[in-house]
């Protein structure tokens, strides 16, 4: 675990493990999709509606457990200071928050046929708008550190401080009376039957697969852009006349 | 020697914080308890009842065979119940949602009147986290009999 926390490790690890993870969770997603968009059958109350499932699901798991993956990725900077883990949580942020996002879109157009209304302040809902702006957050903190020099440490404590979100959010239709249903997965017992629930695991492995595909991708992408820059400047600092250097460095953040 | 003992020192700081947000979290939301909840069950409106004319919702289930149209063709009356005896009396003019049948759960948005009726301007239907395909209805509906069998022997 440790080894892999060393860039160069990281990248020639990443080189095959990202198309590896972007083909197959791009086929599982596909497939799982297909399956459930166009073959299962409608339900008894729902009907058509139902088919919602196949996205929603996958993207609040998604949503939720791209922050936990932040919240992990601050606690290992904080403590062990590895050199990736800003890179993982800042390159998960933009992507959880975009399933955020289809999580909350799509239970909204779910939530008019089925509850009557598009948006209710409930427990479950409220919380789950407040993992979107936390996100928002997370990612013009992370941004503004990066750019300006900042210390990571700041959005690394947000990370984790932000965490206590999750289990409120899991735990929020247990809690509290809300319109959202409580959970149909738990432990060991499925409320969903076996001819959704089938398509709905495989969706969720297939968008998980994606996502850790897209997260690969763009800490690959993050690291090459702080090479880049490191050589930029080194190459300004040694070069003779001195009035490039503020071009070129502003060139990079421009990128 | 002296990094590791860094090291130790904020994996145990982090831990500390980290129970410290938990159980922070943990406090407000059972400080919260009662007010972040968005409905009311029958057995919470009969217990500690709003003012008359009070804006609140009421979340219950809509008991079997209590769902009838008034005379004026546009109220629907029926009886909401929770998951004890309780049970409020509800009247509403309006659209049915789709999912408002009898047995079913449902939220209404309005306010008790002084004849203890509950007066709703809003109904939301509310789903159960149960997802059946058309196809084995009929099997769920022995289920729920089962289910519903097994409630009435637990609550004797």
């Amino acid at each position: 675990m440790h080894g892999y926390a060393n860039p160069t490790r990281f990248l020639s690890l990443a080189s095959w493990l990202t198309p590896l993870l972007l083909v197959s969770g791009a086929v599982l997603t596909i497939g799982a999709l297909a399956w459930g968009l166009l073959v299962v059958s409608p339900d008894r109350l729902m009907g058509e509606t139902v088919r919602i499932l196949f996205i929603h699901v996958p993207s609040a798991w998604l949503g939720m457990g791209g922050w936990s993956g932040i919240a992990i990725s601050s606690a290992a900077l904080l403590i062990w200071k590895h050199p990736l883990a800003a890179i993982a949580a800042r390159a998960i942020a933009v992507p959880g928050m975009v399933f955020t996002a289809i999580c909350l879109a799509t239970g909204s157009i779910w939530g008019r046929p089925t509850w009557g209304t598009w948006w209710v302040w409930d427990g479950r809902l409220t919380s789950m708008l407040v993992l979107l702006f936390l996100y928002a957050g997370y990612i013009a903190l992370a941004q503004a550190s990066a750019r300006d020099g900042g210390s990571i440490k700041i959005p690394a404590i947000f990370g984790i401080v932000g965490a206590i979100n999750i289990p409120i959010i899991n735990r929020s239709v247990v809690w509290w009376n809300s319109l959202h249903q409580p959970p149909s997965l738990t432990a060991g017992k499925s409320a969903i039957d076996g001819e959704f629930l089938v398509p709905l695991l495989i969706a969720v492995i297939g968008f998980s697969l994606l996502f850790g595909g897209v997260v690969l991708m763009r800490m690959r992408t993050l690291i090459a852009e702080m090479q880049v820059e490191a050589r930029l400047r080194r190459r300004a600092l040694a070069d003779d006349g001195p009035q490039n250097q503020p071009i070129q460095r502003r060139r990079v953040r421009d990128a | 020697m002296s990094t590791v003992k860094a090291k130790h020192q904020r994996l145990v700081l982090v831990v500390l914080a980290l129970v410290a947000i938990v159980l922070a979290g943990l406090f407000a939301a059972y400080a919260l308890r009662n007010q972040a909840n968005y409905f009311y069950l029958p057995e919470q409106m009969s217990a500690n009842p709003p003012e008359v004319g009070q804006a609140v919702r009421l979340g219950g289930m809509v008991q079997a065979g209590s769902l009838e149209w008034l005379e004026d063709g546009v109220t629907v009356a029926f009886v909401v119940t929770g998951n004890e005896e309780a049970s409020v009396p509800v009247q509403y003019s309006g659209i049915l949602p789709d999912l408002f049948v009898e047995g079913s759960g449902v939220v209404a948005e309005g306010s008790l009147q002084t004849d203890g009726t509950f007066l709703a301007s809003n109904l939301l239907a509310k789903h159960d986290e149960n997802y059946v395909p058309r196809e084995l209805e009929g099997l769920h509906a022995n289920d729920a009999a089962q289910q519903a069998a097994e409630t009435v022997s637990y609550s004797e």
